[in-house]
Order: C-alpha cells, then structure tokens, then sequence
C-alpha cells in the first residue's frame, strides 16, 4: 500500500487533495469547447460571409446576395417591430400564403404552418434516418444537389444536419415531388417506393396541426415569440397571426408544407465558390 | 477472522442499482432487436405512433445508454469509492434518493419519447423537465461521490485511487456536456427550442455526443476497468504511471472529438480537421489504457480457462482496443467521406457499446452480485453460456454492419461506364436487406444473453437469502 511520505510532484498533491484533482480536471475538459466552439459565434467566415447586423434582426449580405432574404427591420409608432417585406399574408379566399417572399430569394424564417410541420419532423425522428446535409462530393451532388450551406441552417433551432442516411438526405427536398405525392407516401411508402423499410404516418392525416400532446393547444405565437428571442427576426403581426395561420390543417398539411420548403430557399450559383 | 477491524459499507444501494442496471440491459436491448427487426421487416412498425423504429430507437438508445449505462456507473461508482477509500458513503439517504430517482426519472424519459416529446438533438432527446431533473440527480451523485473521498482516512489512504479519478473525470465533463448542450427556452412543457441554431448547434451537439461516448461510456467504464480488473485477477494494475498518462490524455483529448463527426459538412474546416487530428492522437492513450488492463493478467492468463467473469472484462478490453483503433481510421477524412452517413457508424458504436461497455459492466456486476450477497452464483457454466452468447451476438452484429454500411457506401458513389450513378438510392436499401436480418439475429442473441443473466442472478439472490434465513432460523 502506498506510503505516507511528503508528495512529490503534482501529481502526487492531486491525488492527495480530491478537490485539487476537481478543479484540475475541470480546467482539462474544459479547453477543447473553448478552442473549438467558442470561435464559431465570432469567426466571421464561419457561416458564409452572412452578418447579423442589428438588434431587429437585420441581416447584410456582404460577399453573397443570394444566401439570406433581406428585409428592412424598423419600430413603427407604438414600438412594434414592422418590415417592409411581409413572410405570409392572407389572401382574398382567407388562406394563409406566402407574401413578399419566392423560392431563390434566400433563407428567411419558417411560416407557422412549416415551423409546425418541423416540430413535427422532430416528434416523429424524422432525423434517425434522413440527413439534411449534402457533402460537396460528385455523387452527393448528382443524387441531392449543390452542397449545404452554414446559411442555410441559420434559423434551426435545433439543426437537423443528422448523422444517418437509412433513407436518403433531405436537405433539398423541397420541390422534387409533388404534395400528393408526399401525402400518399407519408400514409404508405411502401406504396411509392417498393424497397423502402420507412414506417408509415397515418396519423398525420387524421390530427389537426393546433392540437398538441393530451388536447394542449399548439401554441405558434409563442413558438414563434421564443424564435424571435432566439435570433429568428419575425414581425410582430406575424407573431400574432401565427395560430390563425394554421387554423384548420391538419398535421399532414404542415409536413408537407416543411418538407416543401427544404432547399428552395436559396438558389446557389454554380459560378461562385461558398466554402474556401 | 478479524470481522471488527472490516468497516461497514452501505450496500443495499448498491444492490438494488445493480439489479436495476441488469433489469435495464434486458429491456434496452429487447427494445434494440425490435428496433433492428423493424428494419429488416417494416410491417413490423405496425402503423402505431408510439413504436415507430425513430422512436423506438431513441428509446434503445435511452435505455441502454443511460439507463443500463448509468445505473452501471452508479452501482460500481457507489461501491468501489467505498472500498477503495475505505469508507461509508458520505449520505446513504443521499445515494437512494439520487438510485430512485434517477430510475424513474429515465422510466419517464423512456415513455415520453415514445410519445413523442423530443427536444430532436441526438443524445439529448429529453425535454427540458425531464433534463433539468435528471441534472439535479446527476449532481446528487457527483457530490455525495467527491464527499465520500474527501471524508476518507488520510492516514489509511492518502492517495485516491486512479478508479475514483475516471469516476470523477466522467462526472464533471458529463455535468458540463449535458448542462450546455441542452440549453434551450421552453414553448410548452413538452416541448422546447435550443439556444443554438445551425453550425453552431451542430458542433455543441456532437461535441456532447461524442462525449456521451468518451466519458460517459468511455472514462466512467475504464473506473470500472481499473478496479474490477485487478480484483478479478487479483493482480495489482501493471502500471501506475501508463495509468496517470491514460487519465490525463483522456481528459484533456477526447472533449476535442466531436468535431469529426462534422467532416465535409457546412462546418468549417479548421474544426473538423482539428478534431480528426486528436482522434487520431487518442490512439495512444486508449490504447495505453487497455494494455494497461490486459498485461495486468500476465502471469494469470491460465485463469482466463477457469474465470467466466475475467473472459468478459478481457473480452471487453480486447473490443475496446479495438473500436478505440477503428474510430481514428473512421475519423480520417478519406474514410470518413465513405463511412459517414452509413450503417459502419452504427457498427463501430456497438462494437464499443456491446463489445466493450456492455461486457465490461456484466463482468463488474457478476462480481458485485456475488461480493454483496455474499455467494457464489447459482451456476457458473450459465455465465460460460452468457458469455458466448454474448460474444457471438456482438461478432454478428459489427460484421453485419461492416458489410452492409461499406455496401451502402460504395454503392452511393458508384458510377457505370456513361458516367452516371450506378445505383439509385432505394437499390441501396433493398442491398442491406440480408445484413439488417443478420444484425437482427446478433441482437438477438445478445439479448438472450441478458435475459440468461437476469435469471442467473435473481437465482443467485433466492439462494442466498434462503441460506441467510435458514441460518438465521438454525441460531435462534
């Protein structure tokens, strides 16, 4: 057994103070997330030359117009905060659509009925089994398309890159098939791709979107409110109008609504070059 | 012999954590092989929400992972602080508050995943009531383990042993980990939305990920390696200062390892090179680590014949060299760019989790169950029958992988003679058919293997606490 001399190195006094030993190992463990993680906030290259320029949530493009949808963010009168460009609208039929924004325009926040529709592709681990991160090789570009930008992500609270393509990657989903399409296959895959192993979603068809677990209400104002906390610009109207705005769908609407949208916010240009 | 001079331990925490982590190894792996069968047969999801192969495997994943892996770290944490420090707990009231709660706090997590709360960052699937209160226990047993040692004899034992220092390694990064990671504010109480977005979030991510393999089924298993190890062989470690050196690599390296799971990705590069450079850095100090279990049996080798419960701890370090091997050359970008995405990373993770985890905790708590109940076991040649179930499944199951996730990805990046790609991507699933069988047919037997050991160990228990009624009955 050991014996009792004076320590005789570091080591030594560690071993024999347990609460050195704490403290000594808390600094070790520590440095990597320093190194590694904390330069990602700062390091202006990190998400592709996109800078978050205000308060409001206005983002400048500097190097790539194309990345993010630029809207003028400002405090009208009684301190709301109002743009010059609105997401989504109702139209003249009463139906909640997309407003000042179309495909390529660049990334912008999800509409309450798709950020639904993503809470759901969580609920459901949609993300077990589907990337949404296209590698820049050949054949991932041939199979999915152009490679996925930091951008692109910006606005997912959590991100949904994955890690595991048991079925194939999603990141540019959007647009590639129909709704009808995506609803039959949702209800039975097996139906429109005879080799899949994917579990089928009937339910989604039956639950109406503003229902959450045990009858709750699914609250998008607040959702949409957190987003905004988190960085997210939203409006204040589209704040308020986010639980009208899925009135009356079902969960099926909404899922197919977030798998439309993936990769048809931004249109890249072959030309240029987005990762050094 | 001298029973006064033997202080007391509080076992009885201890007991019902080991029966609670072996209880855990038979659930999570029957959820696994249904799991595994789901994909072989996908009528098998039933169309019923709550068992969908996602969920369902998040809830294996839960289980095994924390509820078997942390009842696992409770049950030989608790006893060897004891016995190494030769102390009580610093709070038995402490301990069982933290064993009870911690079992139905991961019951919970288990049920609402199958309902389908999730917070969707992988490993952390809990919501926050669930993360917060698991937190809370989790820093229970940190401080009541850290105020055992610092109540301990220093004139008996100045030196803490290097066991306590894994343990305690395991418990500070795994507070750290799990407390930034899961940062996120609340929308419902079912629901939350993490403070990071995109690469940011992506990085925090896996830098808990990989962790929750490096310390929580890495540091915190090799604890259990540095004691269980020498006293099954009844051996001193073979060296003290490969020991120190494999501590101190450990916790500083493998923190920086999250990042390769990010090779290619909108990460940047610089972050994911840094991270496969250390992996491939970490070779040295696992491997110093489990050499420095096995050459603790030199000159003992011949009990490996005879010792059911020395082949398993072996066993398991043999499969922790060797996935500590596997994970650097995965982590490598050229191999990576194959690698990633495909059923390998599943393969190499069950190489650890099955070959080296699960085998090196069932050693451990043979041990315990036959030190606490004081007795043999009800039969020796069924732990010689777990044992090669056990073996033979986690074989079955890595090749299985191997094959199918090295398939998968040649087969994606195939071209024919026109330059164009060789196969679609449902060709590729319809390929993996005969290997998720396989994998089936591996998890399978591995699970038999727990359900062999549940009996053999409640068996244990009836017999010895009818020998202790019976002897109690003969004194009165």
């Amino acid at each position: 057994m050991s014996d009792n001399q004076e320590p005789k190195n570091l080591q030594e006094r560690l071993e024999r103070n347990i609460f050195g030993l704490f403290m000594a190992t808390a600094l070790a463990v520590s440095i990597a997330g320093i190194v590694e993680i904390v330069p990602l906030f700062y390091l202006k290259d990190t998400v592709d030359y996109t800078e978050k320029t205000d308060k409001y949530g206005n983002v400048k493009n500097e190097k790539f117009p194309e990345l993010v949808w630029e809207r003028t963010f400002t405090q009208d009168t009684d301190g709301k905060l109002v743009s010059d460009k609105a997401l989504y609208k109702q139209d003249r039929n009463g139906n909640w659509v997309i407003a000042d924004w179309k495909a390529g325009d660049g990334v912008r926040p999800y509409t309450p009925l798709e950020l639904a529709g993503r809470d759901l592709y969580l609920r459901e681990g949609c993300y077990i089994c589907h990337s949404q991160m296209i590698r820049p090789f050949r054949d991932e570009r041939e199979r999915y398309g152009h490679f996925s930008l930091a951008t692109e992500s910006m606005y997912d609270h959590p991100m949904q890159w994955g890690s595991k393509r048991t079925g194939p990657d999603l990141a540019r989903l959007g647009g590639k098939y129909s709704d009808e399409w995506h609803v039959m296959h949702l209800l039975r895959p097996q139906d429109m791709v005879p080799e899949s192993v994917m579990p089928a979603y009937p339910w989604l068809a039956e639950n109406p979107v503003s229902e959450d677990f045990f009858g709750t209400e699914r609250d998008m104002t607040e959702r949409l409110s957190v987003m905004r906390t988190l960085g997210v610009p939203y409006t204040d109207e589209e704040i308020e109008n986010a639980n009208k705005a899925i009135e009356g769908y079902t969960e099926m609407d909404a899922m197919v609504a977030y798998l439309q949208v993936l990769g048809t916010m931004v249109k890249l240009d072959d030309s240029k070059s987005y990762r050094e | 012999m001298d029973t006064t001079a033997k202080p007391q331990y509080d076992d009885g925490v201890v007991k019902y954590l080991a029966v609670g982590a072996i209880t855990f190894l038979v659930l999570g792996t029957f959820l696994g092989t249904f799991a595994a069968a789901q994909l072989a047969w996908p009528v098998l999801n039933f169309d019923i929400a709550e068992i969908t192969f996602a969920r369902l495997r998040v809830m294996h994943t839960n289980t095994v992972i924390f509820a078997f892996g942390g009842m696992t770290l409770m049950a030989t944490a608790y006893y060897t602080v004891q016995r190494t420090n030769g102390v009580r707990l610093w709070s038995n009231g402490m301990a069982w508050t933290n064993a009870i709660l911690f079992t139905i706090g991961l019951l919970a997590v288990v049920l609402t995943i199958s309902l389908g709360m999730t917070t969707g960052k992988e490993y952390h699937e809990q919501e926050w009531p669930l993360a917060i209160a698991i937190a809370l226990v989790w820093t229970l047993y940190t401080l009541n383990f850290i105020m055992t040692i610092a109540s301990r004899n220093k004139e008996t034992h100045p030196n803490v042993y290097v066991s306590n220092w894994f343990f305690m390694g395991m418990m500070i990064a795994i507070t750290y980990l799990y407390v930034v990671n899961g940062l996120a504010i609340p929308v419902s109480m079912f629901r939350s939305y993490s403070l990071f977005a995109g690469v940011q979030d992506a990085m925090i991510q896996w830098w808990w990920g990989h962790n929750a393999v490096g310390f929580f089924l890495t540091a915190g298993f090799l604890g259990i390696m540095y004691y269980f190890v020498p006293k099954q062989a009844q051996r001193p470690i073979y060296s003290y200062r490969l020991s120190v050196i494999h501590f101190w690599a450990l916790m500083f390296g493998y923190v920086w390892l999250g990042a390769h799971h990010l090779q290619y990705t909108a990460l940047p590069d610089w972050t994911g090179s840094l991270g496969a450079v250390i992996s491939l850095a970490m070779i040295i100090p696992s491997w110093g680590g489990a050499l420095n279990g096995m050459l603790t049996l030199s000159g003992a080798w011949d009990r490996l014949r005879t010792d059911y419960i020395l082949r398993f701890l072996i066993i398991a370090l043999a499969f922790y060299a060797m996935s500590t091997f596997e994970g650097p050359v995965m982590a490598a970008k050229t191999v990576n760019a194959l690698s990633h995405y495909t059923d390998w990373t599943i393969g190499h993770v069950h190489s650890g989790a099955l070959g080296w985890v699960a085998m090196i905790s069932i050693g451990a708590l043979y041990h315990m169950v036959m030190k606490l109940w004081n007795t043999d076991m009800y039969s020796m040649k069924l732990i010689n029958f777990h044992f090669w179930l056990a073996t033979i499944g986690t074989v079955f199951y890595i090749v299985a992988m191997w094959v199918s996730g090295i398939m998968q990805g040649l087969m994606w990046r195939a071209y024919d003679e026109y330059g164009t790609l060789a196969y679609t991507f449902a060709e590729s699933v319809a390929a993996m058919h005969p290997y998720y069988v396989m994998r089936t047919v591996g998890g399978l037997l591995f699970f038999s293997g727990a359900v062999v050991m549940l009996y053999n160990v409640i068996m244990t228990i009836r017999m010895a606490n009818a020998k202790e009624t019976a002897a109690a009955t003969a004194n009165a």
